[in-house]
């Protein structure tokens, strides 16, 4: 065990590292001067080189990468070129938008896909079965960012009930979590049917093995049998989806977060790439790739738990 | 204890109801404005972003002129001053009793260190040209400037109202990017980024009170939330509206009003007179021709739009309409291509990310010039490449878009500028222009100055942005156009 943990944090690292050098080059290949885009129309071109050398953008290649990378080793994030703040408080002040975000999100999917798939599975092929089946078809095609809009002419213009976007900050955490309340919706409605769509199939699937069959032999009611055996297997599956949809639904929220107009991590990095702040899409694009392959990580740590087969078979 | 619970819980509803009903009659004192886009950093004198000013001109930060509705220059800072014979020595008397929001006192050495840092050796001023011509700067006395100046400049009281010369003070100056501290009758608050500015009035001011306890500017770039935004109460005036194809909605909504006005955008089909066969005036006239501009405004702006035949706002009083020099005729343009002896022109077309203008407005002249037998490249850009490949490098044929900055129609005779002009002629009415002070004398060389412009078809003129701003129907005082880009909150009050 020891060495197969060993084995899998070396290839984290490596995987940080590699990651690292095509995050710079590809930055660096992108068209377009961040000083430039700052000054505008109007600036004479020695104030735009002044700006350039006072951003560190003049160095050698190798100089500015190994910069960059002991900073992020030190928590040294770097300063935004636009907002002249360092990235690491920005980043900061977004995580607390995007985590509770995708943290409800995934509540909420999760809270309505799981009734609903052991329902389907448990009804087969009956008319609520069909009827469920075809509902998350229509939560699966409908484009999230589009159900937002339709929540927002409802609740927001309409009834009146919620504020069309924005968030108010963490001060009054009730009022931050009304606004975090319809992207939540939004986002979760996809999700909730994926989910519910897996939940069934893999409950059918665990349904017709055989130690059920055992199991409803032992004497246990179609409930416990459900319940004891059916559903803990059936969850391994699930609980995959659920780790890939957080990490999507913590970076990919972009869409849903312009809907909405909340500062969030995706935000920051689109307003990064469209204004060339390149130490802020360099960094969270990191932290970003960071959070995914540590996520990666602990699951495989899991998995190897779960199933001694595995640990055996990557030495 | 179970009835003082019960006495407990109803004094909570009480309370809360109270919190949550508006008060009566009372008038609201604070703002929500919604801007399209949001500020880098906070600092005027060292950020070329319009949104900067957009948050902090007027409100925030004063110079020693200032810019108000009609477009006119007023005393700000400096409540008088006086212009030697020559032209080159400025004295200007400051108000007394002023204040930074950080409660140091403002006085002449303050201007003294503003004005010096502009022309400072590596400024980061975005239009550090505009105050070339300053040669030194005198403290007479606390309350008195000197200016003194390389040679007469005509604009400079009229420059010095830009919100890249406003007065900052050396304490704070370089915290001003975060942390912005000014004169104004508005201080900073706070600030979400990404989200939304805070101010709050300036207890202080030294000038007359504002009516406002507070404003809050929220940024909210998407057309479709900007419309839902003012539908739900969350903001109360979105001054430069993103989505106008909505805006009849809020017109026959009472609880809104549609205010369109002027701005000083000048929208252009940029063509590149050093790039072949741009440079032949004929070609260039062709083109000039095959637009039809009132198509391009009904097709990309929704209507909203004034067609013009030069580089100046029609709401400049030395505005000459010269749209019929370049008028629709797409026979003439066949002819002067003819003439010309260009046959089978292709042309690339580069289009900066702006929806409406530029990549809706794009479509339409590419067709207007197919119409004509000239073939488009159209490439859409983001506005770093723009910046790069257009406005740098100058790889390109053509480009729209919109030059917002007030009365810049310098720009044509500025040397390596993108467009490329270089008129011997147009520069010289430039350069007199800069050291002419006598009104009549400036208007003359103005009017000159277009007319130069349209008879060269420098490029192709095709509309004045209009300014479509929704706000809330009780809202008083917001400016109808915008004559420099500012959200001036100092005449803003609600009716009771």
């Amino acid at each position: 065990m020891p060495s197969f943990i060993l084995g899998r944090l070396v290839s984290l690292v490596l995987s940080l590292i590699a990651a690292s050098i095509v995050i710079f080059l590809v930055l660096e290949v992108v068209p377009g001067d961040p000083a430039q885009f700052m000054l505008g129309l109007n600036a004479t071109p020695e104030a735009t080189a002044a700006l350039r050398t006072a951003l560190g953008l003049d160095g050698p290649l190798l100089e500015r990468y190994f910069t960059w990378v002991l900073g992020l080793l030190h928590g040294d994030f770097g300063i935004s070129y636009t907002y002249k703040v360092p990235v690491s408080g920005l980043i900061a002040d977004r995580i607390w938008i995007s985590l509770p975000l995708a943290i409800y999100a995934l509540a909420l999917s999760t809270l309505i896909a799981f009734p609903v798939g052991i329902l389907a599975a448990v009804r087969r092929n009956s008319a609520t079965d069909v009827g469920i089946m075809g509902a998350t078809q229509v939560g699966l095609a409908v484009p999230n960012f589009w159900f937002a809009m339709l929540l927002v002419l409802l609740f927001s213009i309409t009834l009146r009930w919620f504020s069309a976007g924005g968030f108010p900050g963490w001060q009054d955490p009730l009022l931050a979590l009304k606004a975090l309340t319809l992207p939540a919706v939004a986002l979760a409605l996809p999700q909730a049917s994926i989910l519910a769509r897996v939940m069934r199939s893999s409950l059918l699937d665990t349904l017709g093995e055989d130690y059920i069959r055992s199991a409803r032999a032992k004497g246990l009611s179609q409930g416990q049998t459900l319940w004891r055996h059916a559903l803990r297997n059936a969850l391994i599956p699930v609980l995959t989806i659920i780790g890939l949809q957080f990490s999507f639904l913590l970076a990919g929220a972009i869409i849903i977060e312009n809907v909405f107009f909340l500062p969030g991590l995706g935000r920051l990095v689109f307003q990064g790439i469209t204004s060339r702040d390149l130490i802020v899409v360099k960094s969270v694009v990191m932290l970003l790739v960071f959070a995914v392959i540590l996520v990666t990580f602990l699951v495989d740590i899991t998995y190897a738990l779960v199933d001694p087969r595995l640990r055996r078979a990557t030495r | 204890m179970r009835r003082s619970l019960v006495v407990l819980a109803l004094a909570g509803a009480l309370a809360m109801t109270t919190a949550m009903t508006p008060a009566f009659a009372q008038a609201r004192t604070d703002v929500k404005v919604g801007l399209v886009l949001e500020p880098p950093s906070l600092d005027p004198t060292a950020e070329a972003a319009a949104a900067v000013d957009e948050v902090l001109y007027a409100n925030v930060f004063e110079g020693l002129t200032r810019i108000i509705a009609d477009g006119s220059v007023v005393p700000a800072l400096a409540k008088s001053w006086e212009i030697s014979e020559d032209g080159l020595t400025y004295t200007f008397h400051l108000v007394e009793g002023a204040k930074f929001h950080d409660g140091t006192d403002f006085n002449a050495d303050d201007v003294k260190f503003s004005l010096d840092r502009i022309n400072a050796e590596g400024s980061l001023n975005a239009q550090k040209a505009l105050y070339a011509s300053i040669a030194s700067v005198e403290v007479v006395d606390p309350a008195t400037v000197k200016l003194t100046l390389k040679q007469p400049d005509g604009n400079l009281i009229y420059n010095l109202a830009w919100g890249d010369a406003v007065i900052v003070a050396p304490e704070s100056a370089d915290a001003n990017k975060t942390n912005p501290i000014g004169t104004g009758p508005f201080s900073f608050k706070d600030r979400v980024e990404g989200d939304s500015i805070t101010l709050e009035k300036n207890q202080a001011y030294w000038g007359t009170p504002v009516a406002l306890e507070g404003a809050t500017f929220k940024f909210i770039a998407d057309p479709t939330a900007a419309f839902a935004a003012l539908q739900a109460g969350d903001v109360d005036t979105f001054p430069n509206f993103p989505a106008p194809e909505t805006v009849a909605q809020f017109q026959n909504d009472p609880r809104f009003r549609v205010v369109i006005g002027s701005t000083e955008g000048e929208t252009i089909l940029t063509m590149n007179n050093g790039k072949a066969p741009l440079d032949n005036v004929k070609v260039r006239e062709a083109i000039a021709h095959a637009i039809d501009r009132q198509a391009i405004i009904d097709g990309a702006m929704f209507g909203y739009g004034t067609p013009i035949g030069t580089f100046l706002s029609p709401a400049n009083p030395d505005y000459i309409d010269l749209t019929a020099q370049s008028n629709y005729d797409p026979e003439k343009s066949k002819a002067l291509l003819a003439e010309a002896g260009v046959t089978d022109l292709t042309l690339s077309l580069k289009l900066p990310p702006v929806e409406g203008y530029a990549r809706r407005g794009g479509e339409i002249i590419a067709s207007q010039l197919a119409a004509v037998g000239i073939k488009t490249e159209v490439t859409n850009l983001e506005w770093a490449q723009w910046l790069s490949e257009v406005f740098t490098d100058k790889n390109y044929d053509l480009t729209i878009i919109s030059h917002t900055e007030p009365n810049d129609i310098g720009i044509f005779a500025r040397d390596g500028y993108y467009f490329q002009y270089n008129n011997a002629d147009f520069k010289q009415i430039i350069a007199d222009l800069a050291v002419t002070a006598d009104p009549a004398k400036r208007s003359e060389l103005t009017k000159a100055a277009e007319k130069n412009l349209a008879d060269n078809y420098a490029v192709g003129f095709l509309f004045e942005l209009a300014k479509v701003g929704v706000e809330n129907a009780k809202l008083k005082g917001m400016w109808d156009n915008a004559p420099t880009q500012a959200t001036d909150l100092t005449g803003v009050s609600w009716e009771e």
